[in-house]
């Protein structure tokens, strides 16, 4: 690396080439799916409580433990007892009902009884939670590295296979990520839009107290909103595993910030917004790391929230929230 | 029936009633009755006496520590107490004042200015970024104040760790700002009108004088029309807006306070230490400081010392395997003192606790024998006294201990739900389980253990107690 930077201004010579334009296009919407499902939690979460749960950047890190938890006990990626078509669904959905479960305790255990607090109060116990999470992480796992090692699963075919042609070349595993991505989110929204829960999720979000004198169980919608969140923050733990190899106990500190930004660039409550974001937000970090700067993207993302907020507050598809006294 | 005094012309029965709502007990309002500089001089008395009566140079040490803790929990104060603007960034501010004394005196760049020029252009400059940081968040919810600010505290920690190579596009020559995640070293000590302060001794004084200009400072400003302008933007910002009271520049004057102080205790540090690391300045030690302003009371300038006070020496308390077993089992008997009632009902939790110990103790000797032989961490005279009282098991005591770390959390949850006897009869496996924990697993991580703790802290304390130790609860009307 550092003999790498000692280079001089040619540290990329291939950096304005469409290959490399490609690859990070590519980089960006796998980035881009994570945090997109990231953000759909905090979205979700906001629109109803107007509560900002820090601690949903650790809910995605247990995600990520629980897949390589059952990666794990189904053998590890050398010698896994089922095959891969077979695995990837069954740590997906560990990792899912893991995270919904941890989300739906947090929220019963930490912010229902402040419900009716002032609003710095549940803010805090967030804090609180997100950093009690993160601690237990790291004496349950202890601070190492956890490796998924995808690249032994089935002798690396996740990454050979995929779609190469000419300058386009995507592994398995990031078409895997992108369409399980889409996926999820077609299935959130059709769920959102068409079932009576859905439709009882809107109401609340729009305003909670008409809601619960409309007969809906606001409660019970709460619950439900935490479970679907975690559960897309846990699928993101995963993905991220299975791309990125590493899993470590402070991995949701990083990624639950540019969630949050990502919920805020897309206007926050709002579900295709999230989406949006992510996208935007995956694609920005990975076009700065590539053409600008590969140790201070943070601070591009960071400077992209700032302008947002100056510029639209509301970001792309959010409602100006007219304040009635 | 008896008769009712006629309502006194001019006097608002919510007012007039105010001292029968009041809350605490009888010593809380001894405390109270004592007037507030009464109560800092005597503070202030009793520490500078610290110097004098220990020659220890770790004790004096932790005094520095505990001080620069305080006159942080009350630059917070300011923010969260005063005016209730979540402001997570807030330990970014400590690390630009202590960075920016480390630049403007030390050999890194070779300029040595003076503590008397250096500490006010902290000060001033630590404002104008708490500014520059408020000015986007300015028309917006508090929440995304909050989100702000974590972020750029994020961002100072992944400037000040890269800031030894920046380069602008198409220079190929790096700058080295902050020397990366080496630090800068060997800085100046401060440095008043030539004279050094050199001893640690002296650097408590001048942490003291400090804190003394701090808090004297911030007794007139909150009692000031500005105090209680802050005061009406925090309880509801709306109707302190209707008020014609200037929200905004409220606010970010509010933002700027903190920061300053921050700025200001971080060039302090930095000389007291002689160095500043890009470690220092992240997100366990604004967790710390937060933990001290939330148990403190937010609000109150003697809560937030208290709170600085306990957290610090408890956390100091807490390295050593020994000391912490003491702090261990006294909180636990302590607080069970404090909160079980009747005394039925807690000698049935101590009786039981400890019957319940033995058995167990005993049913494991006698079927896994292994399981008892394991050895404690430091060992004086509690750890062996429960010797025979919790298990420790001799082999796999790391795994064991993380999966009954898992089970303890599900059984104090468990217990926030049940009520009356229930409660009390399931509280006794519960702390068993807790000694078990703490006595196979976090006496033996001390470091992870206090982070764990300070989380649980601020969790707890939001849900049972959100005004703190000395903080006053709101009073919600209507």
């Amino acid at each position: 690396m550092s003999a790498a930077r000692s280079g001089g201004p040619h540290l990329f010579p291939a950096m304005w080439t469409w290959d490399f334009f490609v690859q990070e296009l590519v980089n960006g919407l796998t980035l881009g799916s994570v945090y997109a499902l990231i953000a759909i939690g905090y979205s979700m979460v906001y629109g109803i409580l107007k509560l900002l749960n820090f601690a949903h950047g650790e809910v995605y890190m247990i995600g990520a433990f629980v897949g390589y938890g059952v990666l794990v006990v189904c053998g590890g990626a050398a010698s896994p007892m089922f095959p891969i078509y077979l695995l990837l669904p069954f740590m997906f959905i560990a990792a899912m009902i893991g995270a919904g479960v941890l989300g739906v305790v947090i929220e019963r255990f930490a912010y229902r009884p402040l419900r009716n607090a002032p609003r710095i109060a549940p803010l805090i116990t967030a804090l609180g939670v997100s950093f009690f999470l993160q601690n237990s992480a790291l004496l349950l796992f202890t601070a190492d590295f956890r490796s998924y090692n995808t690249f032994d699963l089935d002798g690396g075919a996740l990454f050979v296979k995929g779609i190469h042609y000419g300058a386009l070349n995507i592994s398995l595993i990031r078409i895997i990520v992108i369409v399980t991505t889409v996926a999820l989110m077609v299935a959130l929204t059709a769920f959102v839009s068409y079932t009576r829960v859905g439709k009882a999720m809107r109401a609340t979000a729009y305003d909670r107290e008409a809601a619960a004198m409309m007969g809906i169980d606001v409660d019970r919608v709460i619950v439900i909103a935490f479970f679907i969140g975690s559960a897309l923050a846990g699928a993101a733990g995963v993905m991220v595993g299975l791309v990125f190899q590493r899993v470590y106990h402070f991995m949701g500190f990083g990624a639950g910030l540019k969630g949050f930004t990502a919920a805020v660039v897309g206007g926050i409550g709002s579900i295709p917004g999230a989406m949006l974001g992510g996208m935007f937000i995956g694609l920005a970090e990975a076009f700065a790391t590539g053409y600008l700067s590969s140790t201070f993207y943070d601070l591009i993302v960071f400077g992209i929230l700032i302008v947002v907020l100056i510029v639209r507050p509301t970001g792309l598809l959010g409602k100006a929230d007219i304040k009635k006294v | 029936m008896t008769q009712q005094a006629p309502p006194r012309i001019g006097v608002d029965s919510w007012v007039a009633e105010a001292d029968e709502r009041r809350e605490g007990g009888r010593i809380r309002q001894m405390f109270e009755r004592v007037p507030p500089s009464a109560r800092f001089g005597a503070f202030l008395f009793a520490a500078a006496l610290v110097p004098l009566l220990s020659s220890n140079e770790y004790v004096i040490r932790v005094g520095v520590d505990t001080l620069i803790f305080s006159l942080l929990a009350l630059g917070l104060n300011v923010v969260v107490g005063f005016s209730g603007l979540l402001d997570l960034g807030y330990i970014a501010f400590y690390g630009f004042g202590a960075y920016m004394y480390a630049l403007i005196a030390s050999d890194k760049f070779g300029i040595h200015w003076p503590a008397e020029a250096a500490l006010p252009v902290i000060l001033l400059a630590a404002a104008v970024v708490g500014l520059l940081l408020g000015l986007p968040s300015r028309r917006l919810l508090g929440d995304y104040l909050a989100i702000v600010t974590l972020f750029f505290g994020l961002a100072f920690v992944t400037f000040v760790t890269n800031g030894n190579r920046l380069t602008l596009l198409g220079h190929s020559r790096a700058v080295d700002l902050t020397s990366g995640p080496n630090g800068i070293s060997d800085l100046d000590p401060l440095d008043f009108f030539g004279q050094k302060v050199v001893s640690i001794q002296a650097y408590f004084y001048v942490s003291l004088v400090t804190l003394a200009i701090v808090v004297i400072g911030l007794h007139f400003t909150v009692e000031s029309r500005t105090g209680r302008a802050w005061k009406a933007l925090r309880e509801d910002p709306l109707a302190a807006e209707t008020m014609s009271i200037p929200v905004n520049r409220l606010k970010l004057l509010a933002f700027a306070f903190g920061a300053s102080i921050a700025g200001a205790t971080g060039a302090i540090t930095a000389a007291v230490d002689g160095a500043v690391f890009p470690d220092s300045y992240d997100t366990p030690l604004l967790i710390t400081v937060y933990a001290m302003v939330i148990l403190g009371g937010a609000g109150s300038l003697s809560g937030v010392i208290l709170g600085a006070l306990t957290i610090n020496i408890s956390l100091e308390v807490l390295r050593d395997a020994n000391q912490a077993r003491w702090l261990f089992y006294s909180v636990i008997l302590i607080s069970l003192i404090a909160k079980v009632r009747p005394w039925k009902k807690l000698a049935v939790i101590l009786g039981g606790l400890v019957v319940f110990g033995f058995a167990f103790h005993a049913l494991i000797a006698a079927v896994w024998p292994a399981g008892t032989r394991g050895q404690a961490a430091g060992g004086d005279v509690i750890g062996r006294s429960v010797q025979d009282w919790v298990i420790r098991p001799e082999h796999n005591a790391t795994l064991i201990g993380n999966y009954a770390f898992v089970a303890l959390i599900a059984c104090v949850l468990v217990l926030t739900l049940l009520h009356g006897w229930w409660r009390a009869l399931f509280l006794i496996p519960t702390l068993y389980l807790a000694a078990f924990v703490w006595e196979n697993r976090l006496d033996f991580e001390p470091s992870t253990t206090r982070l764990i703790i300070l989380g649980a802290l601020l969790i707890v304390l939001m849900n049972a107690r959100p005004q703190g130790l000395l903080g006053t609860s709101r009073v919600e009307i209507g």
